[in-house]
């Protein structure tokens, strides 16, 4: 449990400040995220000198922008794919991936399962809104079976994607899933995923109140 | 633990001085012998050698070796290895290449050195998979969307696969751009003698790091250390933290694609650090061509029948010259405008259906007869056929 | 008591929300883009469990444990059953 630390000093050591206030919308799941993977690396000690942040292309991608550390803001989809070649290069480094549902399971699905099976030791950070946020609320493949979005206006007749139980049956280290309103245990968790070597991945439920929220 | 290059391994790990190997090896010795630590590559005709020879030695030299899932994520992974401090490489043929333009765009825009070895076989499509071609030529230039600037070579010996390779790499460190191998077929399946230089006899150049203070390094702007439009290099892991993006960006990294000045200044700069440098990057060899009146323009595999057509034309006393492009891209255009005021006729024998030709036409502006010379279908064009194109006409 | 970076604060209004006591609501200053952030009622029983501030995805609100203050404990109505008070 963090102590001594307020979210203040964490802000200082951790944020690039003059990025903020955030490009998300108010209520937006994303930032509390952030704030979590702060913590966990608060709690572990990371060497900041060391860490990479990795992202594709959607609104979860845009959160390395605001992390002071190396980032690297990869094309739509590849995220996974960059950070085996980072890892690759130098085995060192601490990689985490910060990609969403379309990101991560629909054009980069491939990526995620190689990535998954080949155990490669990093952490993805995936935040799961259930549509396409950035471009204005598209179907993605985690929607659920009838939900509305601007490109299933009749609703959604395709049955949706449980990415947790897909990496967990390609055998990744660390699974895990949680909403963005658990205050403490998303903290612990991902500060376990990042300890753990090997490919570990966990989920965030998040809202998206404008896109998602939003009928046609 | 990073790569450190080590001559004595590498040479231990190539093996003799002269060797009969196929054009796919020596572009394995090439890259080996330039400092790769990292290939990623998937299995295609006829390039799957590279990704082989690969295989089995860059472990031997202590690098890395990972047989990606498809071409899309070889060429992140390549990209990402650039950026970890590897110098990296990928092979591939047609249809990989078209697969990895949207990635070969993000490498320029974020400046990350990386070497694509094209070999290229007959299109579109799945064509003709064991046959060579050179169809790719004007996709190396144009292939990604948006205004860049590319750099390719063209090999016509095994021996040349192995030198541009090395070359590529250069090229890629200095100007901090992809840089594409374009062999074909014809010079990816044959074998050939080769000589692998001595140490004395290479060179190579090595990426600059980034090594000011910093809090007052700006990653994307003009060298602070040098006079030159590439930026230092700021390797991931030594502490510059640097945000890279293929978003337009200010100097600092960060995306800035709201105005209209920012997006040109950064255009501008990535494109002309290689077009300002025209004349040190042109490399051409030129045969007879003092007393020519008609000349071939030619490259890659082409240049071969097209050198034996010259000779036989020479042998009967007629004034036949070539021109052979070394570096397609950037186009050499002050070579083609000084050849084109001298002679009468130039012939571009080419693999394809007239690619190379038009950046000819248009630099020649009218000042002498453009013939283009095609030919499809996975077949080198035969001394004899090219011979026809210099009798009359 | 909490401090608010007023400028970060989006108005999402998820802090007051979730806090357990209800200690929170929209105060009467405005930030730059027209929002109200929210401060701490008059009468409040915050416990200082900083609910709030992990889950502001804004980073806006930080929680200043006071030292010297002490809280009435709040007796609950449930009362054992059996036993000695019966």
């Amino acid at each position: 449990m963090p102590d001594i630390k307020t979210a203040d000093k964490l802000n200082k050591k951790y944020l690039r400040g003059d990025m903020w206030p955030t490009i998300f919308c108010n209520g937006c799941g994303h930032g509390v995220v952030l704030d979590y993977t702060f913590w966990a690396i608060e709690e572990l000690g990371l060497d900041m000198d060391k860490t990479v942040f990795v992202s594709g292309i959607g609104c979860s991608s845009r959160l390395p922008g605001y992390i002071n550390a190396d980032g690297l803001h990869t094309t739509h989809g590849r995220a996974i794919a960059f950070a085996t070649g980072i890892k690759a290069a130098n085995p060192d480094l601490n990689i985490i991936v910060f990609t969403g549902d379309g990101d991560c399971s629909g054009i980069g699905g491939n990526h995620l399962i190689h990535a998954a099976r080949r155990n490669i030791d990093m952490t993805v950070i995936m935040i799961n809104n259930f549509t396409y946020g950035m471009t204005g609320g598209q179907l993605s493949p985690t929607a659920p079976l009838g939900s509305i979005a601007t490109t299933a206006p009749y609703g959604n007749i395709e049955h949706p994607f449980d990415i947790c139980e897909l990496v967990k049956a390609l055998g990744a280290n660390y699974v895990a899933r949680w909403t963005v309103s658990h205050p403490y245990r998303p903290m612990k968790s991902v500060k376990a995923g990042l300890e753990k070597k090997g490919f570990s991945l966990i989920e965030f439920f998040s809202p998206c109140p404008t896109a998602c929220g939003n009928s046609i | 633990m990073m790569y450190k290059r080590d001559p004595e391994l590498i040479r231990e790990v190539l093996g003799k001085k002269v060797q009969f190997i196929l054009g796919d090896i020596a572009c394995v010795y090439g890259g080996l012998l330039a400092g790769c630590s990292f290939f990623g590559g998937y299995p295609i005709t006829p390039a799957s050698e590279v990704a082989e020879g690969m295989a089995r030695r860059l472990p031997r030299v202590k690098g890395t070796y990972i047989q990606m899932e498809d071409e899309i994520g070889s060429i992140a992974a390549v990209i990402g290895a650039a950026w970890g401090g590897a110098k990296s490489m990928t092979a591939t043929s047609g249809p990989g290449f078209s697969l990895m333009m949207e990635n070969y765009g993000y490498a320029v825009m974020t400046e990350t050195p990386c070497v694509i070895v094209n070999i290229q076989r007959t299109g579109p499509s799945t064509g003709q998979p064991t046959l060579g071609a050179q169809g790719d030529m004007m996709q190396a230039r144009w292939g990604t969307h948006g205004d860049f600037e590319a750099i390719a070579l063209a090999p016509s010996t095994v021996q040349e696969c192995m030198d541009f390779t090395v070359e590529a790499f250069n090229l890629a460190e200095k100007y901090r751009n992809p840089v594409c191998v374009m062999a074909d077929g014809e010079m990816g399946h044959l074998r050939e003698r080769v000589v692998i230089p001595d140490e004395k006899d290479l060179k190579i150049i090595n990426r600059v790091p980034a090594t000011i203070d910093k809090d007052k390094f700006i990653p994307f702007t003009n060298s602070q250390t040098r006079n030159s439009k590439v930026p230092d290099f700021p390797t991931f892991g030594t502490g510059y933290h640097t945000y890279v993006t293929g978003l337009t960006h200010n100097e600092k990294g960060f995306p800035a694609t709201d105005k209209q000045p920012d997006h040109e200044k950064l255009v501008k700069r990535i494109t002309t650090k290689i077009t300002d440098d025209i004349d040190k990057l042109t490399n051409v060899e030129k045969l007879y061509l003092d007393d020519a009146k008609t000349v071939f323009v030619t490259y890659g595999a082409s240049a071969r029948p097209a050198e034996s057509a010259m000779e036989m034309a020479r042998a009967k006393g007629k004034k036949v010259g070539m021109l052979r492009l070394k570096l397609v891209w950037p186009f050499p255009v002050k070579e083609i405008q000084e050849l084109a005021s001298k002679v009468d006729k130039i012939i571009v024998p080419e693999m394809n259906l007239g690619q190379i030709v038009h950046p000819v036409r248009e630099y020649v502006e009218g000042q002498c007869k453009v013939v283009s010379a095609p030919k499809i279908g996975g077949e080198m064009h035969l001394p004899h056929e090219l011979y026809k194109y210099l009798e009359g006409k | 008591m909490i401090e608010i970076k007023d400028d970060w604060c989006k108005g999402c209004g998820i802090c007051i929300e979730r806090c357990p006591v209800n200690a929170l609501e929209d105060s009467d200053r405005l930030n730059k883009k027209g929002i109200r952030p929210p401060q701490l009622k008059e009468k409040n029983e915050c416990n200082f469990c900083r609910l709030c501030e992990l889950i502001c995805p804004d980073l806006a609100i930080t929680v200043i444990p006071d030292k010297e203050v002490k809280k009435d404990m709040k007796k609950t109505l449930l009362s054992p059953t059996g036993g000695k008070n019966k």
